[in-house]
């Protein structure tokens, strides 16, 4: 089974956010960057069904400084990588991009976390599908393999899905598709090695264009009410937050 | 117990002298220690008991002999990196760190430096996996400080030598497959074994009681006319210096892994500050809290500094037993201080196992004493200085 598997490289979770240039710009100074925590799902159960005589390929939109985030997925398992040079302006440069590689390599398989955690738009995997035209499904949180069909399931309103396509196809993960794998130090030293081709975008169409970003207000301060005195709590919540 | 959110701190930003593979290596042990030994150290240590597993996770995330080629299923690795595996595992536990220093220092390191290429490749491999595990007999029960008066000896037989003495003190040793022995020859000289459990008057009891490094377990070694087949012998071992290479090996990891125990204090007491409300105010913002946080990071900042400084001349092959004596010596000692502070900035919630503090405080105590004493270690940077040896 040929695998491929788009990582995010996104600021940790426990980053504090800003922005320079007017706010028109992630201030990335002193934040540590990650595997998007959705792409690891999705990584450690490509790494599972890889089989014996499968390939598992990650891949990542992004430019020279998400080199070390590629490794890690290497350390983790990946046999190799490609890097798309290019700042990941959009989703849909980004699903331009990889449905450009996956056409002429023919994976079996497409995955990705069900969103990244920066922006959280969600949008890749089904863009991707329609790019190539094949079925995109999300958030997976189980998969499984037989012969050439694919059962998996997924939450939906007040339940679980259970589908079954046929290969190839694009899907979304997420917990618990599979646990996070703790990269051994045999894994990190073969990574040195393991092959990182970069190749440069192919031009896709500008469709969206940054103005700014904006902080969400800061958290108010908690007032404390006695639970003696309900009343109290009816008052603050219909003149003061004025949600009553 | 709270979940582990350990951060650590990097005042100068000492990460910009590291490279990518050093900060993923640091961070993977920091992943494998929050998974694996945050979650049941309290518990080991709360009853003594050695989570025997470990070895064999130890094993498969690469924390035995990182510094072993890889010809013989080491790591490979720099030392640098191996400082920082030290210091992630010592943030979790001392005794835990101990179990992993012994194995890639003390014994994985003397049969890869002055054992035969049989030893290497019949016992290697199988210690880097965990699927042996390994102990250093050096200390006697009348000889600590002054290891080169020991009386374990051995006596040539033609066919093989007998073994004779007892150890005591000795890290992993109730549970260890095999035992690196340091013991005297006919001529006095010093020779290093590979004793192997099961040999006929070979024992190991365990050392109860300890109130340090509980989670680590402790024992001695008895031999009783033990018979030691002659390719047990490590070949090019001749005198004290062979035990003594060894602890140089284990020292510099103790230096980066007490560091680790330090943050681990630090970084508890500063989250503790902040949320602890006492006269109405956080009890971070009293002058006199701050100047034991404050007090605290400039020490780990200053230890941290040192280390790396140590490791850079590990990797060009120009430290020697001074530099790591002193590095040995004063991380085990501010580690020693800023855990006793800051389990005061916990009040009595430092004494409980809510908290890791008062484990590493305990701990530290063993570590301050084992590897050469803090003032042993003091002797050897005094001799240094001055040319006159002060301990004989
Ligand atoms: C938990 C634990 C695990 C250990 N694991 C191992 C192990 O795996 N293998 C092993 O071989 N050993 C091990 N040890 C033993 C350890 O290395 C010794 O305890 C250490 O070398 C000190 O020896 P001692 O305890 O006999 O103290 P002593 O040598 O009796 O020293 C007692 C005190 O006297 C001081 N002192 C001694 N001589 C002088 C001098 N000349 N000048 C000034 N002060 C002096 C010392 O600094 C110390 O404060 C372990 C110890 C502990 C506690």
């Amino acid at each position: 089974m040929k695998i491929l598997v788009c990582i995010s490289h996104v600021p940790d979770t426990a980053s504090k956010i800003s922005f320079t240039d007017n706010n028109t710009k992630f201030n990335a100074a002193g934040v540590q960057f990650i595997i998007g925590p959705y792409d690891e799902y999705a990584l450690s159960r490509a790494i599972e069904l890889r089989g014996d005589a499968g390939s598992v390929t990650v891949l990542n939109v992004g430019e020279a400084d998400t080199e070390p985030t590629i490794r890690k997925a290497l350390a983790i398992g990946a046999d190799d990588a490609i890097r798309v040079n290019a700042f990941p302006k959009d989703s849909y440069f980004v699903a331009s991009q990889i449905a450009a590689i996956a056409k002429s390599e023919k994976y079996d398989l497409i995955l990705m976390g069900r969103e990244s955690i920066d922006y959280n738009s969600g949008l890749v995997h089904g863009m991707v599908g329609e790019m190539l035209g094949i079925p995109s499904i999300s958030p997976v949180m189980k998969l499984d393999i037989t012969g050439n069909k694919a059962t998996m399931a997924r939450e939906i309103e007040g339940g679980k899905e259970i589908v079954e396509i046929a290969l190839p196809l694009v899907a979304g993960c997420q917990e618990p598709i599979a646990e996070w794998k703790i990269p051994n130090m045999k894994g990190i030293m073969s990574a040195r090695t393991k092959p990182l081709k970069v190749v440069e975008p192919t031009a896709v169409e500008e469709t969206t264009s940054l103005n700014s970003y904006e902080l969400p207000a800061p958290k108010g301060a908690c007032k404390m009410i006695d639970a003696s005195t309900p009343e109290k709590l009816f008052e603050a919540l219909k003149n003061e937050a004025k949600v009553l | 117990m709270p979940t582990d959110q350990f951060e650590s701190p990097d005042y100068y930003l000492i990460d910009d002298l590291l490279t990518e593979e050093q900060k993923l290596i640091r961070k993977t042990m920091r992943d494998f220690v929050k998974k694996e030994i945050s979650p049941i150290i309290e518990d080991c240590s709360q009853k003594a008991h050695f989570p025997e597993e470990i070895v064999k996770k130890f094993g498969e995330i690469g924390a035995f002999g990182p510094t072993i080629p890889t010809a013989y299923g080491g790591g490979g690795l720099d030392y640098i990196s191996y400082g920082l595996m030290m210091q992630e595992i010592e943030r979790g536990d001392s005794g835990m760190r101990s179990t992993a220093s012994v194995q890639g220092s003390l014994v994985m390191f003397p049969i890869n430096e002055y054992g035969s290429e049989e030893q290497k490749k019949k016992y290697l491999p199988k210690l880097a996996s965990g699927e042996m595990l390994g102990c250093f007999g050096l200390t006697e029960p009348d000889h600590g400080s002054n290891p080169a008066a020991m009386v374990t000896n051995i006596k040539d037989k033609g066919d093989h030598y007998l073994l004779n003495g007892a150890k005591m003190w000795i890290t992993n040793s109730p549970k260890a497959d095999i035992a690196v022995v340091w013991a005297k020859n006919e001529e006095g000289r010093i020779k290093g074994l590979i004793v192997e459990k099961g040999m006929k008057g070979f024992t190991a009891p365990e050392t109860k009681h300890k109130w340090s490094l509980r989670a680590s377990i402790t024992g001695e070694l008895v031999f009783d006319n033990v018979k030691v087949p002659k390719e047990n012998l490590l070949p090019k071992a001749d005198g004290l210096s062979g035990p003594l290479k060894c602890l140089d090996s284990a020292r510099y990891g103790i230096a980066w892994g007490a560091l680790g125990a330090a943050m681990d204090c630090y970084d508890t007491a500063r989250r503790y500050s902040l949320e602890r409300i006492q006269f109405g105010k956080p009890i971070a913002s009293f002058q006199l809290t701050q100047k034991k946080l404050a007090e605290m990071l400039t020490e780990i900042t200053k230890a941290q500094l040192l280390v790396w400084r140590l490791g850079v001349l590990k990797n060009e092959h120009k430290a020697t037993s001074v530099h790591i004596s002193m590095a040995k010596r004063n991380n085990v000692a501010i580690a020693l201080q800023i855990a006793r502070e800051a389990r005061q900035i916990l009040g009595a919630m430092g004494i409980t196992g809510e908290y890791p503090i008062m484990r590493h405080m305990a701990n530290l105590e063993s570590v301050v004493t084992y590897e050469g004493t803090h003032d042993i270690h003091l002797l050897i940077t005094g001799a240094d200085i001055t040319g006159i040896q002060a301990f004989k």
